[in-house]
């Protein structure tokens, strides 16, 4: 087959490949019979193994190459496979058919998962760097950077459950922020936390953007996605809609097809024209 | 559905793919194309949920050898930071724990505590160092289905997890043999230097239970009637084990009737395990075990049948007079009562429980070990 073409700004080289891919989840005891004991037990005489497996189709075949360089932005309505996505190609889910290759291992942003509520901001800093994957020298070395980006001052020595809330996930996402990745991988809602803090949130997924070799970006937010990825990937039923280079037309047609309010663009540079940003 | 639409001249992006979709066919399979393996083989990119090597996984796992332990030690001080007491609770717990066990079995069933010297100090280890392998057990059978947001989240080596809660549960064990370490003293026991043989067979324990951790976190992963189950199969493996009677009397009593039985009930882990920690911290354990004098079958008899009228079988009856005539001249609960079972003959003397132990923890650890690992890439899958 002729090798997809470069990309611009690529060096050819690529880092993902996602190869005819199908994911499918497995939910027990969801659905079927009532679960009653008398329905399990007609189960088990009926030889009927496996009791009410609901299997979730959440990816239907999906092939694609993102090169060196990329940042590819994935968009769907809710339910269409974009985290389901992100998860495969870290190698969390395992596929039902097809492959994933990568170049190094994918790590997704975001440490929420191994954190502990009932401890300090200052234990939660160690156990999330330790989670990632980093030594205890490179910890020493970051956590005061760390804690300094947060900005949670003297609350780093009181439990996290403490915290309001946008103090919480500022400090997660200093934490999940603090390791270079090879092959990044965002899944939305990233940018939490005040003005001030969003800014400062942005400029750092900037910076680990442009170290990293190739960026996913899962958002709702389809003017991030404008503004950050030269790729875009468009997701609906866990199938690829359409693909390709052309952001901005790829974007205004998913606006039209979901029945979002279309977007008014200059006609030469195809920037939104539209009312100014709140936030801004 | 739409095609996918070329930005610019010779840019399609897995074009494959997009004529492939843009058929929009129900089943919607995209077969798996040789040509982007072959571009993937070409660059060097390996599939992202394949099962590494078992050398590549252990040198993985040996790299997150600190957030295994980081991550059992948040555990175990996130566990009691609800409580008013706090962390005072690592220590009471296990002394609450072996208090409720004395009350029963020391103080209300006296009837298990015959024939063996100072049962409280006995039944203490006991409960400790069973439990450490009891809650690791079930524990672990949940660990994946508890874990899953983090398993779903991040990259690591799934064996982590079971291994981390050994861990925790170790740290607890920690805590308890402190404990056992003050209370032992106070029920009369000689501290000597043969405590320090608690360490190698609590370290021999600890890896069993990895093993066991291994085994139970995918059996519980795969099963989830497993971890329903298991609580009834760690309490009928506590009766067995020699926790709150002696093996060693019951073998006694019972051996010439159920000679295999005793056999397994002597090869059972725990027992193994539990044994060699009261041999390692008990003196009078130590001086009571079979085969801990020179066999005197006499002698051995004496304390069997110490108090009943009744021959046992197979002795002659002058030697069965002896007997009876130095039971008579002796109060019951005299020393010498106690130790008389040192005189009976050892299926398994101190050395071989020794190797049988190591033998258990080395089965146990690459049995289990082998068994997580082959099903790595399907944890978290739901």
């Amino acid at each position: 087959m002729v090798l997809p073409a470069k990309p611009p700004g690529g060096t050819g080289e690529p880092t993902v490949i996602v190869d005819g891919l199908h994911v499918v989840y497995r939910v027990y005891g969801a659905g079927g019979d009532r679960g009653t004991a008398s329905t399990a037990l007609f189960r088990i005489l009926g030889r009927k193994t496996r009791p009410a497996i609901r299997e979730v189709h959440a990816i239907k075949g999906m092939s694609f190459v993102a090169y060196r360089g990329d940042a590819v932005g994935i968009i769907g309505r809710n339910g269409s496979g974009k985290s389901t996505l992100l998860r495969a190609i870290a190698g969390l889910l395992p596929p039902e058919h097809g492959t994933v290759y990568t170049i190094c291992d994918a790590s997704l942003l975001g440490v929420n998962a191994a954190l502990m509520e009932d401890l300090t901001g200052e234990r939660n800093v160690v156990l999330g760097c330790l989670a990632m994957g980093m030594t205890k020298a490179e910890i020493k070395k970051k956590y005061a950077e760390i804690v300094d980006f947060s900005g949670v001052g003297e609350f780093i020595n009181l439990p996290m459950k403490t915290y309001s809330s946008g103090m919480g996930s500022r400090l997660r996402f200093a934490i999940a922020a603090a390791k270079d990745y090879e092959i990044l991988l965002i899944d939305e809602a990233l940018a939490t936390g005040d003005a001030e803090f969003r800014v400062k949130s942005h400029a750092r997924i900037d910076e680990l953007r442009k170290k990293a070799g190739t960026v996913f970006l899962v958002a709702h937010d389809l003017e991030e996605v404008e503004d950050t990825c030269n790729r875009v990937i468009w997701l609906d039923r866990g199938k690829i809609v359409e693909q390709g280079d052309d952001v901005i037309g790829i974007i205004d047609t998913y606006i039209e097809a979901s029945g979002g309010e279309k977007v008014t663009r200059d006609p030469v540079t195809r920037k939104r024209i539209s009312a100014p940003d709140p936030d801004a | 559905m739409r095609s996918t639409k070329a930005a610019s001249p010779g840019q399609v992006l897995g074009g494959a793919t997009a004529t492939a979709t843009g058929e929009g066919s129900e089943s919607g399979a995209v077969q798996p194309d040789g040509s982007l393996a072959a571009l993937a083989a070409q660059y060097g990119l390996r599939p992202s949920a394949q099962r590494p090597s078992i050398g590549i996984y252990l040198r993985e796992l040996a790299r997150r050898w600190s957030f295994i332990m980081g991550f059992a030690t948040a555990r175990n001080v996130a566990m009691y930071t609800e409580a008013k007491l706090g962390q005072l609770w690592q220590i009471l717990a296990p002394l609450l724990n072996a208090g409720v066990y004395f009350l029963i079995f020391g103080l209300i069933i006296t009837g298990v505590s015959r024939g063996v010297p100072d049962y409280l100090a006995f039944l203490v280890t006991g409960v400790f160092v069973f439990s450490f392998t009891q809650r690791t057990f079930i524990s672990t059978s949940k660990v994946i289905t508890d874990s899953l947001p983090l398993i779903r989240a991040l990259q690591f080596p799934r064996a982590s997890l079971p291994l981390a809660y050994v861990m925790i549960e170790l740290q607890q064990l920690a805590l308890s043999m402190v404990v056992l370490f003050a209370l032992i003293p106070i029920t009369g026991e000689p501290v000597t230097w043969d405590w320090l043989l608690v360490i190698p067979a609590l370290a021999l324990l600890t890896i069993f239970n990895a093993g066991l951790a291994l085994f139970a976190a995918r059996t519980g992963a795969r099963i989830n009637d497993f971890a329903q189950l298991l609580p009834f199969l760690m309490r009928t493996w506590l009766y067995i084990s020699g926790v709150i009677y002696s093996v060693q009397v019951f073998v006694a009593q019972h051996s010439q009737n159920h000679g295999w039985v005793t056999t397994l009930l002597q090869l059972n882990p725990a027992a193994i395990f539990i044994t060699l920690v009261r041999n390692a911290l008990l003196a009078k354990q130590r001086a009571s075990a079979f085969g801990a004098m020179p066999p005197k079958a006499a002698k051995c008899a004496a304390w069997i049948y110490q108090g009943t009228d009744k021959r046992p079988p197979g002795m002659s009856v002058s030697m069965w007079h002896g007997v009876k005539a130095q039971n008579l001249n002796r109060p019951p609960r005299q020393p010498l009562s106690q130790y008389g079972s040192a005189y009976c003959h050892a299926t398994f003397v101190s050395s071989h429980l020794w190797l049988l132990a190591v033998g258990w923890a080395l089965v146990a650890l690459l049995l289990g070990f082998w068994y997580f690992w082959r099903k790595e890439v399907y944890y978290g899958r739901g």
